[in-house]
């Protein structure tokens, strides 16, 4: 790559302005990455900065403004153009074909020939090579199915090296991974740095920020509202700057008011679609007016313990109690019929029909009694007055109910769930991952519903991998490691750290059985 | 907490329970406009056709050009189509006629499709009911009834044969993951096998009309013939009975707890079954109904034919057109009606075509081909014609043809 100036920043986006019908995505941002620094852009969802980075990476072209790379204009007509000026993207979802080789991904599309054939034995060291140079550890020759999240993470950082990127623009790359995996990829991106490369680090998460970056840019609603520099800045102004007002990062909730059992787990065994043990004995009890979080990696067993606690799928063995009714063997809407409501861990796949309006959302699991059934019939008069009651009620900002629930945003896709989920006779809320992917005014405000709902009286049971969410609502913690309660914490005891090294398979006070065996 | 401006005024007539007094609540809904033109644009909300529209046009055009290159003058061809479709007050009657078995094996599939289903089986379906139509229908006790509980019965047995050829895919599907297209393409073989058989055996004689030449079966009795709509022609009460169903079919879709059910199915199975509704049960159901209704079809035609028989090869290929016209109509109930009677009088109207402008016949298959190219590749006709996509982004529509994968059902 040829730099006409060494000191020129590595990129310099000047008054970029970038519409879309309807929206101004960027409005007039003007953005710096000088060589050899990690420069965080930070913003909710939908505040520009993947648009941003898009123009940065030729996918976008902007209707306004200048491009520089190395102080040069630039104008990148696709991203092809943009790899030959040596930028690399590591997109948020991965771009990789699962059942070929290491080798094989980062090859891909760039493949060295030796003749009429692929040079599979030149690339093999090429990655070696970097795999060492950068301590990537990655093994050529794995399938890319078989590699953990954070190392299919490394994969992607190999593609960009392998095209000679230097700079590195790495969307959201901390959403995917486990606290213990950030860490160790914050290793790998110093590392690359301190080789001279330039990285451009786009997150929401106010914690990462504040740990790797060199350099801070704030954008909101699609305009820069501010840098900061990290050495100084706290969580909290950073926070403000991001929303645009005061964040409160404490939930306020009084102690519990502890009643009856409300739902009783007894050894409870779960298999996953493919017959793998995936929940492996489980036992605790949830009481009315507490939140009982669920702690622990992604994969540890708890979307089939979710499952199987709502009536989706049949344990293999076990008992499961709500409220005096065993519920094996019960239907998702035998479950539902006990006063369950479920927030389940993926809005797209379980609990919206993107392709329905709000009104036929509203109404998902309630069409089936009066007053949105008479007789065979739907009322959907009644349904709409209901819509239209949840959007006010729980803030949920759409032009009208009348609209497909995929047209809303994440954040408003899912106060619709949480929406329809809290607003009946509830004796137990089931809830996974109820604020993924969120912005920080959405979080608060389903948090809150949260605490609100458990004050009324109903046993909560909240599953989250994101730690701060469950030791900040939970009442009482347990962690599931490897499909087993390894430990069942007072939230008042629970450390980030103690729970953190649950989670990661240290043992606890009363795990049950054998060990789980660390990695 | 800023307030978004909403629609104050409800677009549409309020659906559910309110509409339609009583006698039938079937009918779209006729608008607040009066009079025909009202009730066309109701229909026209109902049942949105622009992108189906266009293809037409564009299939024609396109056709020109095949007809051209064939050495004849378009004018002249699509000219003897038109007088071959609408010359008469007759041929406008045999042109319903054809597509009357159209609109029932269409609306047989794209009922299976607003589940997520792809009904191959309306062919094999249609024939069993034919088949249990003429056979019941050829009773001699119901010689003395009166129509219509003859043809009633003739009908029903249709109904049922058809139900029963929808409801093996259905069960296998739900029991053993088998996928709905292989299963539906084999049965399809074994019914037009199977009446090949039953018709054709002399030896045993089964169904077979001993005095004929031909292989057919014993005509039905006159008391379970289906009244005709036009003496002298093939038209028979069978399309008033589509159209009936059609509506109805559209009806239940957009306002009953089924539909409501079998449209979340399609949409998003998982979401159906969180939200507690099951699965396997709407599957077997919608193919129980959607055999049922290309059944009917069947039996209405053999019942309403002026024959009153059924030949070993008759029917064929009725049931994998409906495919082509589900797909034409979107799988919309309301829309299978104008589709299947364009596709019915393309091929009505070929045969003076081929005389007048000396063509192959096959042009018209040519045509019917790319009205259906244009209509699934709809990006071609809405970039061409710059028809927006509807309200709300275009890849959160409703999927139209949403039938699943492998191993996923």
């Amino acid at each position: 790559m040829t730099t006409a100036d060494e000191t020129a920043p590595a990129i310099e986006v000047v008054g970029v302005t970038k519409r879309f019908p309807g929206v101004v995505a960027n409005a007039d941002v003007s953005f710096s990455l000088q060589q050899g620094e990690i420069h965080c852009l930070l913003g909710e969802n939908g505040a520009g900065k993947t648009t941003l980075m898009n123009i940065v990476y030729g996918l976008y072209q902007p209707d306004e403004g200048e491009l520089r790379i190395g102080g040069k204009p630039m104008r990148f007509e696709s991203s092809g153009d943009a790899i030959d000026a040596g930028i690399g993207m590591v997109h948020q979802h991965f771009q990789l074909v699962p059942v070929l080789t290491v080798t094989d991904n980062v090859i891909l599309g760039q493949e060295p020939t030796n003749g009429p054939f692929v040079d599979h034995e030149t690339a093999r060291q090429r990655i070696v090579e970097l795999s060492e140079r950068y301590k990537l550890a990655v093994d050529p020759d794995a399938q890319v199915a078989d590699l953990s999240v954070g190392a299919q993470q490394r994969v992607e950082l190999i593609k960009a090296l392998y095209r000679e990127a230097d700079i590195l623009i790495l969307d959201e790359p901390t959403a995917v991974l486990t606290p213990g995996e950030v860490d160790e990829f914050f290793e790998v991106v110093r590392e690359l740095v301190a080789q001279g490369k330039s990285v451009v680090f786009i997150t929401h998460k106010l914690r990462e920020v504040l740990a790797i970056a060199d350099n801070v840019t704030v954008l909101r609603g699609g305009r820069v509202v501010g840098s900061a520099d990290p050495a100084s800045a706290t969580v909290e102004g950073l926070a403000s700057l991001m929303v645009g007002r005061d964040v409160r990062f404490t939930v306020d909730k009084e102690p519990p008011q502890v009643g009856d059992v409300r739902l009783r787990v007894n050894d409870v065994w779960v298999n996953d679609d493919r017959g793998a043990e995936m929940v492996r004995g489980v036992s605790f009890d949830v009481r009315a007016g507490e939140i009982f979080g669920i702690a622990g990696v992604e994969g540890n067993g708890q979307r089939e313990l979710v499952e199987a606690l709502t009536g989706m799928r049949q344990p293999t063995a076990g008992d499961i109690i709500i409220d005096r009714y065993s519920i094996v063997g019960a239907t998702p809407r035998q479950v539902h019929g006990l006063g369950v409501g479920h927030i389940p861990e993926d809005r797209n796949r379980h609990g919206l029909v993107t392709a329905f309006t709000l009104t036929e959302n509203a109404i998902l699991n309630h069409y089936h009694v009066a007053p949105f059934s008479q007789r065979l019939l739907l009322n959907l008069g009644a349904g709409r007055k209901l819509a239209q009651r949840l959007v006010d009620e729980y803030d949920v900002r759409t032009p009208g109910i009348d609209v497909k629930a995929g047209t809303l945003s994440g954040g408003n896709q899912q106060k619709l769930v949480v929406a329809r989920e809290l607003d009946q006779e509830l004796q137990l809320l089931i809830v996974s991952q109820p604020t993924r992917g969120l912005d920080v005014g959405s979080v608060e405000f389903i948090h809150s519903q949260l605490v609100r709902r458990r004050d009324d009286g109903v046993a909560v049971l909240l599953v989250s991998a994101e730690l701060d969410e469950v030791l900040g609502l939970a009442d009482r913690v347990g962690v599931l490691y490897r499909g087993q309660i390894v430990d069942v914490i007072d939230a008042e005891e629970a450390t980030r750290d103690h729970v953190g090294a649950l989670m990661a398979g240290a043992q606890g006070r009363v795990g049950a059985g054998e060990p789980g065996g660390g990695s | 907490m800023s307030e978004q401006p909403r629609d104050a005024n409800d677009p549409e007539a309020n659906g559910g329970g309110t509409n339609g007094g009583g006698d039938s609540g079937q009918g779209p809904p006729a608008g607040g406009r009066g009079g025909l033109q009202g009730a066309i644009e109701a229909y026209f909300r109902a049942a949105p056709l622009t992108v189906p529209l266009y293809a037409v046009l564009l299939a024609l055009a396109i056709g020109s050009i095949v007809i051209i290159l064939s050495g004849a003058n378009p004018l002249t061809a699509y000219q003897a189509l038109f007088t071959g479709i609408f010359g008469t007050p007759e041929l406008m009657a045999s042109a319903l006629a054809r597509s009357t078995p159209f609109v029932f094996a269409a609306l047989a599939v794209a009922i299976c499709f607003k589940a997520g289903l792809f009904n191959i089986g309306a062919e094999g379906q249609l024939l069993l009911g034919a088949l249990s139509g003429v056979w019941i229908g050829g009773w001699g006790i119901i010689a003395g009834w009166p129509t219509l509980f003859a043809a009633g019965a003739a009908v029903i047995a249709g109904i049922l044969g058809g139900a029963v050829w929808g409801f093996i895919p259905g069960l296998l599907k739900v029991r053993t993951g088998a996928h709905e297209v292989i299963v539906t393409i084999m049965l399809n073989n074994i019914a037009i096998l199977f009446l090949e058989w039953i018709i054709g055996s002399r030896n045993p004689p089964i169904l077979i009309d001993p005095d004929a030449t031909a292989a057919r079966t014993l005509p039905v009795v006159d008391a379970a013939r289906l009244p005709s709509l036009f003496p002298g022609t093939g038209l028979h009460t069978g399309l008033l009975i589509a159209i009936l169903l059609c509506a109805a079919m559209w009806y239940v879709m957009r306002n009953s707890t089924t539909g409501f059910e079998i449209r979340t199915v399609g949409a998003n199975p998982a979401a159906a079954h969180y939200a507690g509704m099951s699965v396997s049960r709407t599957t077997i159901l919608v193919f129980i109904v959607g055999g049922g209704l290309a059944g009917l079809g069947g039996a209405a035609e053999v019942l309403g034919s002026r024959g009153g028989y059924l030949t070993p090869g008759a029917y064929t290929g009725i049931g994998f057109d409906g495919i082509a016209i589900a797909l034409i109509a979107r799988a919309n109930p309301l829309a299978v009606i104008p589709a299947a009677i364009l596709w019915g009088s393309l091929l009505a109207g070929a045969p003076l075509m081929q005389v007048v402008a000396d063509l192959s016949i096959d042009i018209i298959r040519v045509i019917q081909a790319l009205i259906i190219l244009f209509v699934a590749a709809d990006m071609i006709v809405r970039t061409l014609f710059r028809i927006r996509a509807p309200r709300g982004a275009a890849d959160v529509d409703e999927p139209v043809i949403s039938a699943r994968g492998w191993g996923e059902g």
